[in-house]
């Protein structure tokens, strides 16, 4: 099963024809993911790659290709809009990869796109990846950035705030021969559509997880309220890792929401909390995978 | 970013805040003829206020031996006199740390009778994604101080961004706080002034600590925003010409100007061993592992995802201008990044900067075997790592001998 994208997932890309969006959309495809539609304003009608149809809004490339997840590579002063047209498309799944988009441009998409039926992932995020059944996991659905293969097919969830840190955990499985079920990076923003609380719900109900990986970051509450929920709620184990107990308070440390402010969103409330809850606690990000694989 | 105080005074009296007049002064002779302008207004009593981004500054200490960033003053020739003292001299607050902060501008403006201090902000509220009025009846204390012993004591109004803060919303918080009467009105439209400076200059945070009720001289009380403080959403400084020209490079670390020319992102510390990791996460995770072994890391570094190798050549010398590295560790995942570019930069900027200090050197991910390849043929000196653990060790080893 997998949670939110499966390989039969078709996809469409916004943003396909720029530098970035182009590069990880043939990365896709040779992945095997279902790059179904392109979008560019501007330059509907010609093709990506000379398979892929570009269209110039997302409403005709959803109709015409029965996309239902999008992927979004436009740079940061266009991307809320490019959000808002994905939801209003009514697409099921929008992931969106771009960094540096205004916090009040995501707190303007956030509150206008309450209650409808469009999950959001990102902004600022990996995206993320159902690992495929061919070599090196071929055959998935890779929406996003994250290289595929890396991956393995299996029963772990990985969800995290960092893009590197989630490759890290992933690898440190495949490794191990341990595959995945999908692995969310819900990205490094103080504003994002989907927290690691949402992922691991979806985790606790996916038949084909058995295990989850959750990696944090310093900054905000969000760890600490899916330990709380994990305390009381989740059936699997889970094992997580918190970055930044370094960190310099007052300091955002690279990701917008990676700040230690007012004494609040320190790395080590966050372990506390994950202890409190019996998380298993990674010492080091080395040791993710063998803190996960203790428990199950 | 973060801008001055009197800057933070100018947006916020710009929708609408009421701030104590001032004048920007950076010579005494400027602040003795402000203060005449301002003692022959009425004022009682003048404040020059020496603009640095730290607070602390009424108990700091100028290097010089002059106590005290910000002083009351009676008399024009006092406030010229105090403007020499500052000027031009180095000042060290709790927040500055034993480095202190140049100042080369002061505010001196005019200082009310206060009769009561609040504290008042707008930030993002992270748990609901919205923004948030704050307040407290502590005004002048220490806010996280207040936050941590009497949470009561914080008033909280989230704002719903769809139709921006409605009156009501801070006539709540007014009255919450004990205004009424005459001090009602003026504080609704303070607070939608707050907010709206927030909303429209993008702010991540505006602060007015203290906010006061000032008495005039005729007795008549009115809210006046004492001291101000304000930093910005940097992702969205794009949109915000006149805030951009506020940035003020002498508040900040010479190291960070330079790799910001390079759209690196860089924050020095104090540890001996550098950094260079792609991805913020993966970089908080590298200087924890290597405290985890015993060493202590020199910097966060972020190359971040299209890292080009002129890039990673200026990080490399960025990082060998810091005095205290000892050692460098390069922890590369690649994910948008192709291992093999980084690979050739590492090389190029080894050769360019005729590298001496140990250097362990961990990839993975796209192009891995190829960039591992380069680094092989290349003939340098270079200590590979397998995986965090082993690369983290290695270098804290190398240093340590």
């Amino acid at each position: 099963m997998a949670i939110l994208v499966t390989p039969q997932t078709r996809v469409l890309v916004q943003g396909i024809t720029g530098s970035f969006g182009a590069r990880h959309s043939q990365l896709s495809l040779a992945y095997g993911t279902q790059i179904v539609a392109g979008v560019t304003p501007g330059k509907g009608g010609q093709t990506f790659e000379n398979k892929v149809p570009i269209y110039d809004t997302v409403a005709q490339a959803a109709k015409e290709t029965g996309a239902t997840a999008s992927a979004i590579f436009v740079p940061p002063p266009f991307a809320a809009d490019a959000i808002l047209e994905a939801v209003d498309a009514g697409l099921d799944l929008v992931v969106c990869i771009t960094e540096g988009i205004p916090v009040n441009d995501m707190i303007k998409v956030k509150r206008a796109t309450q209650g409808s039926k469009t999950r959001l992932i990102g902004p600022n995020c990996p995206g993320l990846v159902t690992p495929g059944e061919g070599k090196d996991s071929h055959g998935g659905s890779r929406i996003g950035i994250a290289p595929g293969y890396i991956h393995k097919k299996g029963n772990v969830g990985v969800v995290s705030r960092s893009g590197t840190l989630t490759y890290e955990a992933v690898w440190q499985l495949t490794c191990r021969g341990v595959g995945q079920s999908t692995c969310v990076g819900i990205g490094g923003d103080p504003v994002n559509g989907t927290s690691h609380l949402d992922v691991i719900k979806m985790f606790n109900d996916d038949p084909e997880t058995h295990g989850i990986i959750m990696i944090g970051e310093i900054g905000g509450s969000a760890e600490e309220e899916a330990a709380e929920w994990i305390a009381q709620y989740c059936k699997k184990p889970v094992a997580g890792f918190i970055a930044g107990a370094t960190a310099p308070p007052g300091r955002r440390m690279g990701h917008a929401g990676a700040i230690v402010s007012g004494g609040k969103g320190t790395a080590k409330a966050k372990i506390d909390a994950f202890k409190a809850a019996g998380i298993g606690v990674a010492a080091t990000p080395s040791e993710m995978a063998e803190t996960l694989l203790k428990l199950m | 970013m973060n801008i001055h105080e009197f800057q933070a005074k100018e947006l916020l009296a710009q929708y609408g805040v009421p701030v104590p007049a001032g004048s920007v002064c950076r010579t005494a002779e400027e602040a003795r003829a402000a203060a005449e302008k301002l003692f022959a207004g009425g004022s009682g009593m003048v404040v020059v206020k020496s603009q640095i981004h730290a607070g602390g500054r009424g108990k700091g200490t100028f290097k010089s031996g002059f106590q005290g960033g910000v002083k009351l003053c009676k008399t024009a020739d006092d406030v010229c006199e105090k403007a020499k003292a500052m000027l031009g001299q180095t000042l060290v607050t709790k927040q500055t740390g034993p480095d202190g902060r140049l100042v080369s501008t002061l505010l001196v403006a005019d200082a009310p009778a206060i009769k009561k201090e609040f504290y008042a902000a707008v930030l993002l509220d992270r748990v609901s994604s919205r923004p948030l009025l704050m307040a407290s009846a502590e005004g002048g204390m220490d806010i996280e101080e207040v936050a941590e012993k009497h949470p009561e004591k914080i008033i909280k109004e989230i704002i719903d961004p769809a139709v921006g803060m409605y009156p009501y919303q801070a006539r709540k918080v007014a009255a919450a706080l004990g205004l009424s009467g005459d001090l009602i009105n003026p504080a609704v439209k303070l607070f939608m002034g707050l907010y709206k400076t927030w909303w429209k200059s993008d702010a991540a945070m505006v602060e007015i600590n203290p906010l006061a009720i000032i008495e005039g001289p005729g007795g008549k009380q009115s809210l006046s925003a004492v001291d101000a403080k304000m930093s910005l959403d940097d992702n969205a400084l794009y949109r915000h010409a006149n805030i951009q020209a506020m940035r003020d490079l002498n508040e900040e670390a010479p190291l960070e100007i330079e790799a910001s020319k390079f759209a690196l992102n860089y924050i020095k510390l104090d540890g001996s061993i550098a950094c260079l990791v792609n991805g913020a996460g993966l970089a908080m995770a590298t200087m924890d592992i290597i405290q985890h072994y015993g060493g202590s890391p020199a910097n966060f570094l972020d190359v971040g995802g299209g890292a080009s190798r002129e890039q990673v050549t200026a990080a490399f010398k960025i990082i060998l201008s810091d005095p205290n590295v000892k050692g460098i560790l390069v922890n590369i995942f690649g994910g948008i990044m192709q291992c093999d570019i980084i690979a050739t930069g590492i090389v190029e900027a080894v050769r360019e900067t005729h590298l001496k200090l140990p250097l362990v050197v961990r990839l993975e991910g796209n192009n891995v075997d190829l960039g591992k390849k380069i680094l092989r043929e290349s003939g340098l000196p270079l200590i590979s790592g397998d995986s965090m653990a082993d690369a983290a060790q290695k270098i804290v080893k190398a240093v340590g001998k």
